[in-house]
């Protein structure tokens, strides 16, 4: 019965795309309304041929197969942002590569949301989607709620990052950095997220344990703070239902700072809170160890969720924001410290007693320098914070040197120890195909961070010191294109961390690769009939 | 008075307080007597259940 609605309405879906896309005001919309008719129609035909047959959700096995797709989309869409942002790292250095041919479509300025997006959002968001369904099912000792409703998450989640991607190069954004996707990208992601929001509020209600696990705390508020800064950051009127282009409800500084409250707790809670769950579940089942302490893990989180969403102000120092605004948020900044660090060091003394397994084991040695760049970044980013700091680092690279630190260093590393962890786990095997691969993985992507860290300290500085520089008389020093040129040495050293650390990315894409074809089967599993499901 | 500044004061006044209050009853609480002993239960809950889903029979309360 209810396949009848799902086809009707994906019959509906189709036919109104397809009128969208004959009354399409731009380009961006165009190719949106097409994707939506393909898709819409494609999953028509696929429930059509599905029709009769029931899909059984075992409730005493965990729902793991999403988690694999979960964990090849994250795989997959890293080396893609990494791919993205290599190249546009080397555009910086050599101009020539914004291409003629591709101008309007594939120059810098289009493929920069690109990147970020494809790197915080697909690589990060597809890591924290499947990490967050193993681990809630784990912590819960119980089956995913809501059945289905996992695999519409999954799928949701990607059509949302093809839409956003290909709305970039075709122009269509609203120009909020992090929030770049136009109104209809942002409903579709609403509706996925409250779908996420249902299926891990469901399975933390029907758990077995009395406790709900720190981890779940921690992914529970990413997934709840990223629905209401989405919602508050993307209330705008479209322009035509026909078009992609929208106007947003603020204005002036109220739309700064509204953008900035969410822009820093996308950083706050998509990319520390979702991450820090992962930690607090990773870490210790890595070092076969519990948490260091369980009541630190709890401050820790009181903690940063109440300091986090007031740090925002500190991307608007010296603008039209009031002086008191843009002081909380240094203030809070720099409060923040403390909780990060607090949380840093029960990640790190997780391994006490275990400090040996560093030596053997590669995976745990990543997920270790992926907290200790979380505290090297939590401790820069309060002191950038810092009005005198900001005035001279504020539109330099040495922000986006921070922000690498931050993703490449926190996120990606921990991201890649969880996927080490959870690609044996999930395809059964004993072990991984190669450790040693692993160590290659390690030292590429860390010696690569440290490039790309370095350089951006030095180009930052420098900038940010030629910008202000002035002569006797009063009088700038230096134009914005010396500052370009005296860049370039950095810029390609830059680059070249780029490329080093996304050489590690593909060199785990074939180590796990190999894992699920190569690696001996868990013998336990072999002796145990699996249902088919 | 307007709304803004309405808000304002209140911000800044009682719900700055009630946030404070409520931070430090966290840290209280998780301090509070016998608390170790939860924890440690609590702490372990990721080396339980990592092949299947607890039974009924199994589920702790």
């Amino acid at each position: 019965m209810v396949n009848y609605f799902k086809l009707i309405a994906l019959g509906l879906i189709t036919f109104f795309a397809l009128i969208a896309a004959n009354y399409a005001r731009d380009l961006a919309y165009l190719v949106h309304a097409l994707i939506i008719s393909g898709v819409s129609f494609g999953l028509f035909i696929w429930v059509l041929r599905g029709m009769g047959t029931v899909k059984v959700h075992a409730q005493d096995e965990y729902m793991d197969d999403v988690i694999r797709f979960g964990v090849i989309a994250t795989a997959f869409w890293g080396v893609v942002g990494f791919l993205a942002g290599v190249f546009i790292a080397f555009q910086l250095a050599f101009p020539v590569l914004n291409f003629e041919w591709a101008q309007g479509y594939a120059n810098f300025g289009r493929l920069r949301p690109l990147h970020t997006s494809a790197v915080i959002f697909a690589f990060g968001g597809n890591a924290l989607i499947a990490t967050s369904f193993y681990v809630v099912q784990r912590t819960s000792a119980a089956r995913l709620w809501g059945g289905n409703l996992g695999w519409f998450v999954f799928w949701g989640y990607q059509l949302f990052i093809v839409l956003a991607a290909t709305g970039y190069l075709l122009g269509g954004t609203q120009s909020k950095e992090y929030a770049e996707p136009e109104w209809y990208v942002d409903l579709w992601l609403t509706v996925v997220w409250v779908a996420y929001l249902a299926v891990f509020l469901g399975t933390v209600i029907k758990r077995k344990e009395p406790h709900i696990y720190v981890a779940n705390w921690f992914f529970l508020a990413f997934i709840v703070t990223v629905a209401m800064l989405h919602l508050v950051n993307n209330l705008t009127v479209p322009v035509s239902i026909f078009g992609s282009k929208s106007v947003i409800v603020w204005s002036g500084v109220q739309d700064a700072m509204v953008q900035w409250w969410y822009g820093h707790n996308a950083v706050g809670f998509f990319l520390t809170a979702g991450f820090l769950g992962m930690m607090y579940y990773f870490i210790p089942k890595q070092a076969e160890r519990p948490v260091f302490s369980y009541k630190l893990s709890i401050i820790h989180f009181w903690a940063i969720i109440f300091l986090y969403i007031w740090a925002g102000p500190h991307h608007l120092h010296y603008t039209a924001l009031p002086d008191w605004a843009s002081t909380l948020g240094m203030v809070f900044s720099i409060v923040l410290w403390m909780p990060s660090w607090g949380g840093m060091i029960n990640g790190l003394m997780t391994l006490s007693g275990a400090w040996d397994k560093l030596r053997t084991d590669p995976v745990i040695r990543m997920m270790v320098i992926s907290v200790g760049f979380y505290g090297m970044s939590t401790f820069e980013g309060p002191m950038m914070s810092i009005r005198a700091v900001n005035s001279l680092s504020h539109y330099t690279d040495w922000t986006i040197g921070h922000v690498h630190s931050g993703a490449l260093g926190w996120n990606g590393m921990i991201t890649f120890g969880a996927l080490y962890y959870l690609v044996p786990v999930l395809w059964k095997r004993e072990r991984l195909y190669s450790l040693q691969l692993v160590s290659w993985h390690f030292w590429l992507a860390t010696i690569g961070i440290v490039l790309y860290a370095a350089s951006m300290w030095v180009t930052g500085i420098m900038e940010g010191l030629m910008w202000r520089e002035v002569d006797a008389n009063g009088f700038l020093v230096n134009s914005f294109a010396d500052t370009v040129a005296a860049k370039k040495p950095m810029n390609i050293v830059r680059g070249l961390g780029g490329v080093m650390f996304l050489t590690g990315a593909v060199i785990m894409c074939y180590n796990l690769w190999m894992t699920v074809r190569k690696a001996p089967a868990k013998a336990a599993s072999l002796s145990v009939a699996v249902p088919a499901e | 008075m307007e709304t803004y500044s309405l808000l304002r004061e209140f911000a800044d006044s009682w719900m700055l307080l009630f946030l404070f209050v409520f931070f430090l009853a966290i840290v209280l609480w998780v301090f509070r007597p016998g608390a170790s002993k939860e924890y440690r239960d609590t702490a372990s809950i990721p080396f339980r259940h990592d092949e299947k889903p607890a039974t009924n029979e199994e589920a702790r309360t």
